[in-house]
C-alpha cells in the first residue's frame, strides 16, 4: 500500500506539459492527496494485490478518518464573500499588489487596447450578455491505465496511454524525485486523449507499489474514476459586451472570463483571454480573467483549452449585433475578420491566416443558403486556435530490401502515423505502402513532447521531411560513389539517384531507392538519417461552422439536422483524417452545447459518472457532418501545413446556440441547452 | 475465491478456460484467453466496445460473466476476418478513414456485421440506430455510418 507520505515534499515549481504549464507540488498533491482531500475522487491511498478482488477487500479495510468540510463547487460560491478558502496558501496573483488574505482566486489576469469608454459611447449598438459552460469531460473510450516494472533496482519501466511518454516521464519523476534517466516510459496504442492525457494520475503511484511490492503492477480506471478524478475542463462564467457603428465594424469589446481550476490552479484562463476577441479588428478592448479553485478534479487540457467557451460568448454577442444591425452573420464576422499584418491582442502580427477565406467558403456553401423546415434555424460561428510548434524527433532507416522505418516518440492518437509515412513517401518519392511508420518509447525514440497542440502533424512531420531530406543527400552521395562522378551532378528524382545532363548520364541508368538500399552495406553502410527540431511558425488555424437545429416544441429537444464545418488546413496531407479531425471536433462541441455536464449534490460528489448519465451523442443523435477544407499555406512550413485538429471544436457551442435562438427568437446563455431548459426557456 | 472450469467456443474453436464467478466475459476474453480485441471503455455496457456475439445475439462481454459462456457460441472480432482477408466491413473502415484512435472500431466492427446478417440493405437511419449503442469520441460518426453502408452495398454486389 502507499499513502501521500511515501512521496516527497516538494517546492512548488511550474513545469511546462505540453500546451499548457503544471505546478509539480500541485500535481503531486493531486496524484495522491496528503493531508486534506480537495474533491469527491482524490486518491488517498494506493493498494496493489495478488488479484483485483484481493486489492478491492484491502481497500475495503482502509479506514480513513475524515473532517467534512463545506465544499465550494461553483465560481460564484468560490468567491463569495466568507467563501471557505481551499487553500490558505493562495494569494490572488496578477494583482497591482498582492492580497493578505488567501483566496480562492489564484490568478488574475487583464488584456488590453484603445479606450473603452470612448469606444462603447461612439457605438451605435452595443450588446451585453452573461454566458456559463458547465464542467465537461473528454470523454477518450479508454480509460488511463498503466502497468509498472520497478523490480530492476532504482529503475523501473512504464507502460501507458499517454500522449506524450516524455512528458509522463518528466512529471512522474517529478513526482517521485528521481532523475528522469531512471524511468523508461513506452506509450501503448492510445484510445482517445483529446488533452486529457498530457499529465499523469495513475503513473507515479504504479511506480511507487512496483517498487513497494517487487512485482510488477497494474492499475486501470473504471469509468467512475475516469469522471471523478481525471480531466475534465472548466465550467466557465462570461459577460460580454461588443459595440459595433451603423456599418457593422466593431469598435468596442469588453469582457469579464472567469473559469474554474478544479482544486488546483491552472485553468487554461490565459488562452481564454488571448482568444476571446482575437478573430476580430477591434480597435477597444478590455479583458479579465479569473483563474479559480473549486472542490472539483484538477482540470486537464481539452481541445483548445479555454478557447471554446470564449467564443460561445463572443460568437453569440456577434450574431446578436447582426440581428440588431439587420446585416448578414457572415458580411459582419467578413467586415472585421483578421488578416495577414493584423497585429494579435496577445502581440505577434498574423502571418497568411485563412479566416477571411474560410468565412467566403461558408457563404458560398450551398447549406448557408438552402431552405429551413418547420421549428428549423440556422446558426453560424467561427472559431480560432493558435496551434503549436514545440520540439519533435524523427529517425528514417531504410531496410535492405528498399522499405523505409519512419520512428518518431509522437503518439498516434488520430491517424499520424498515416501523415509521418504519406510525408516521408513523398520525400522520398517511393510509393506509401513501402513506408513503416512507428510509435517509439523515450530510450529508443528521440525527445518528442506530447501530441496535443495540433502540432503532430506540423512539427513531427516537419521533423520527418528533415530527416527524409538529409536521407535524400546520403542516397545521391552513394550514387555518385557508385558511378564515380561529382555530388552535384546527381539529382532525387521520382525515388531513384539520376544522373544530371554533364555527367555520364547517356551510359548510366538511374540508381532506385531499392538498389540503393541493397548496396547500402558496400557504398558506405546502412542507411538511416535523424533530424531533430523546435519547430516555429506554428500556423493559427480558423474554421467557421454552420448550423441547422429543429425545435420539438413541445419538448424543447434540439436536434441537429444538417451541419457543416469549413476550416483552414494550410495544407491537407491526408484528407481524410482531416475531415475526420472537423467532424470529431464538431461534434464533440455539439455534445458540450446539448447533453453534457457534470451534475453534483450538494455534498461535491458527482451524480452522473458514467457514460449513460453523462450524455456524449451518439450515432443516432447526429446527421452527417459536412466539411469544406480552405487552404492558405502556412508560409513557415515546407507544405503550408498548420494544425487541424483544435479549432473544430471551438465554433460548435456558438452555432449550436445561434441556430436555437434562430429558430425559437430566444437567446440561450447557459450550457447545454437541455430539453428542460429549452422547453422552460420557451414557456418564458 | 474458487475459479469455474468453463468449456465454450470462441470463434468456432473449442476453449476452455478457469474464472471466478465474478469475472465478466470481456475480462475473461482479455486476460485469460489473451484475445485483446475486445476492449473495455466502461464495464457498465454503456460504451460498446466489448460488442461480442452470444449464440449469434449482440451483447455487450462486460455485461455477461465468464461463467455463462458455458456452452455457448461467442464470436469475437479476432474471428470476423479469414486468414489473409479482412472483412468488407474492415476493409471499408479503412477506406473511409472511419477510425481515429481505433479503441471503439472493434466493437463497431462486431456491431455492424450483426446489423448485416439480420438488414443487408439498411438505411442510414437504421445504421445509426443499430449502433446508438457504441459510443465514438473521435469520428463523430459520419465516416462510420458511411464506411457500414458501403460494406453493406458491396456484400449486397457480392451475393448476386
Amino acid at each position: 500500500m502507499v499513502t501521500g507520505a511515501d512521496f516527497p515534499q516538494l517546492a512548488s515549481a511550474v513545469e511546462e506539459a505540453g500546451e499548457s504549464q503544471i505546478d509539480v507540488w500541485d500535481l503531486a498533491r493531486n496524484v495522491i492527496a496528503r493531508d486534506k482531500v480537495y474533491y469527491h475522487g482524490h486518491p488517498v491511498a494506493a493498494v496493489a494485490a495478488v488479484s483485483n478482488e484481493v486489492a478491492q477487500a484491502a481497500l475495503g479495510k482502509i479506514r480513513v478518518d475524515y473532517e467534512p468540510l463545506p465544499p465550494v463547487m461553483s465560481l460564484d460560491a468560490a468567491i463569495k464573500d466568507g467563501a471557505p478558502v481551499l487553500h490558505d496558501d493562495q494569494f490572488t496573483q496578477g494583482l497591482e499588489e498582492t492580497p493578505k488574505q488567501p483566496s480562492n482566486v489564484a490568478t488574475v489576469i487583464r488584456l488590453g487596447q484603445g479606450d473603452l469608454q470612448s469606444g462603447f459611447a461612439d457605438a451605435a449598438v452595443v450588446v451585453e450578455r452573461e454566458f456559463t459552460t458547465p464542467t465537461v469531460h473528454q470523454g477518450y473510450i479508454e480509460p488511463h491505465a498503466v502497468v509498472a516494472d520497478c523490480r530492476e533496482n532504482d529503475r523501473a519501466t512504464l507502460w501507458c496511454c499517454t500522449q506524450g511518454p516524455f512528458v509522463v516521464r518528466t512529471l512522474t519523476t517529478k513526482v517521485l524525485g528521481w532523475d528522469v534517466s531512471r524511468l523508461k516510459v513506452v506509450p501503448s496504442e492510445i484510445g482517445g486523449g483529446f488533452g486529457g492525457k498530457t499529465t499523469v494520475y495513475l503513473e507515479p503511484l504504479a511506480v511507487m507499489l512496483s517498487r513497494k511490492a517487487d512485482r510488477p503492477v497494474k492499475m486501470v480506471m473504471s469509468r467512475d474514476e475516469v469522471f471523478r478524478a481525471s480531466g475534465p475542463t472548466s465550467a466557465s462564467r462570461i459577460r460580454i459586451k461588443m459595440g459595433a457603428d451603423a456599418d457593422g465594424r466593431l469598435i468596442a469589446a469588453e469582457a469579464d472570463l472567469k473559469y474554474e481550476a478544479g482544486a488546483f490552479k491552472g485553468s487554461p484562463i490565459m488562452p481564454g483571454c488571448m482568444c476571446v476577441f482575437v478573430s476580430y479588428q477591434i480597435p477597444n478592448i478590455g479583458i479579465t480573467g479569473y483563474d479559480i479553485v473549486v472542490n472539483k478534479p484538477k482540470v486537464a487540457a481539452y481541445r483548445a483549452p479555454g478557447a471554446p467557451m470564449a467564443a460561445f460568448a463572443t460568437e453569440s454577442v456577434i450574431d446578436e449585433i447582426a440581428r440588431r444591425l439587420e446585416m448578414d452573420p457572415i458580411e459582419l464576422r467578413l467586415k472585421n475578420a483578421v488578416h495577414e499584418g493584423v497585429r494579435a491582442i496577445y502581440g505577434p502580427k498574423f502571418p497568411a491566416i485563412g479566416f477571411v477565406q474560410t468565412l467566403e467558403a461558408a457563404r458560398a456553401h450551398p447549406h448557408y443558403s438552402a431552405p429551413l423546415g418547420p421549428n428549423q434555424g440556422r446558426g453560424v460561428a467561427a472559431g480560432f486556435w493558435f496551434n503549436v510548434g514545440m520540439s519533435s524527433t524523427a529517425t528514417i532507416n531504410v531496410q535492405e530490401d528498399g522499405t523505409a522505418t519512419v520512428i518518431t516518440a509522437s503518439p498516434d492518437i488520430g491517424g499520424s502515423r498515416a501523415s509521418m509515412a504519406l510525408i516521408a513517401a513523398e520525400e522520398l518519392g517511393i510509393d506509401y505502402e513501402r513506408v513503416n511508420a512507428l510509435v517509439g518509447d523515450t530510450e529508443s525514440a528521440g525527445y518528442c513532447d506530447v501530441t496535443g497542440g495540433s502540432r503532430t502533424t506540423f512539427a513531427t512531420g516537419m521533423a520527418v521531411i528533415q530527416a527524409a531530406r538529409g536521407l535524400v543527400d546520403q542516397l545521391k552521395a552513394r550514387a555518385a560513389k557508385k558511378w564515380g562522378v561529382d555530388l552535384e551532378l546527381v539529382e532525387w528524382r521520382d525515388g531513384a539517384a539520376v544522373p544530371l545532363d554533364g555527367g555520364t548520364q547517356g551510359e548510366l541508368a538511374p540508381l532506385s531507392f531499392t538498389e540503393l538500399a541493397r548496396s547500402a552495406a558496400h557504398t558506405g553502410g546502412p542507411l538511416s538519417s535523424s533530424a531533430s527540431l523546435t519547430a516555429q511558425g506554428a500556423g493559427a488555424g480558423f474554421g467557421v461552422h454552420l448550423c441547422d437545429v429543429e425545435i420539438d416544441p413541445e419538448t424543447g429537444k434540439v436536434d441537429v439536422v444538417r451541419y457543416t464545418a469549413i476550416q483552414d488546413a494550410g495544407k491537407a496531407v491526408h484528407r481524410s483524417y482531416v475531415e475526420g479531425q472537423l467532424q470529431g471536433g464538431a461534434v464533440q462541441g455539439i455534445g458540450w452545447a446539448l447533453n453534457e455536464e457534470y451534475v453534483y449534490d450538494d455534498a461535491g460528489v458527482m451524480q452522473n459518472a458514467g457514460f449513460l448519465d453523462y450524455r456524449m451523442p451518439v450515432a443516432l443523435d447526429l446527421p452527417m457532418i459536412d466539411t469544406a477544407i480552405v487552404e492558405v499555406p502556412n508560409p513557415s512550413h515546407p507544405y503550408g501545413v498548420r494544425g487541424v485538429g483544435e479549432t473544430p471544436i471551438v465554433p460548435p457551442l456558438a452555432a449550436v446556440g445561434n441556430a436555437v435562438f434562430d429558430a425559437t427568437q430566444v437567446r440561450f446563455c447557459d450550457l447545454p441547452l437541455s430539453p428542460s431548459r429549452v422547453f422552460e426557456g420557451l414557456s418564458g | 475465491m474458487s475459479k469455474y472450469h468453463v468449456t465454450t467456443t470462441v470463434n468456432g474453436q473449442s476453449v476452455e478456460f478457469l474464472c471466478t464467478p465474478t469475472q465478466a466475459l470481456s475480462e475473461v476474453l482479455r486476460e485469460e484467453l489473451d484475445m485483446i480485441g475486445t476492449k473495455e471503455g466502461c464495464t457498465t455496457g454503456d460504451c460498446g466496445a466489448c460488442s461480442v456475439l452470444l449464440d449469434g445475439r449482440l451483447v455487450c462481454a462486460c455485461l455477461v460473466l465468464g461463467t455463462e459462456a458455458e456452452g455457448r457460441s461467442i464470436e469475437t472480432i479476432e474471428g470476423v476476418a479469414q486468414p489473409h482477408q479482412m472483412h468488407p466491413l474492415q476493409t471499408k473502415f479503412l477506406e473511409h478513414a472511419a477510425l481515429q484512435c481505433g479503441v471503439c472500431t472493434p466493437g463497431y466492427i462486431v456491431a455492424a456485421k450483426a446489423l448485416l446478417e439480420v438488414n443487408p440493405d439498411p438505411s442510414e437511419e437504421e445504421v445509426r440506430y443499430w449502433l446508438a449503442g457504441n459510443l465514438c469520441r473521435c469520428t463523430g460518426y459520419d465516416k462510420i455510418v458511411r464506411a457500414v453502408l458501403d460494406a453493406a452495398a458491396e456484400m449486397r454486389g457480392a451475393a448476386q
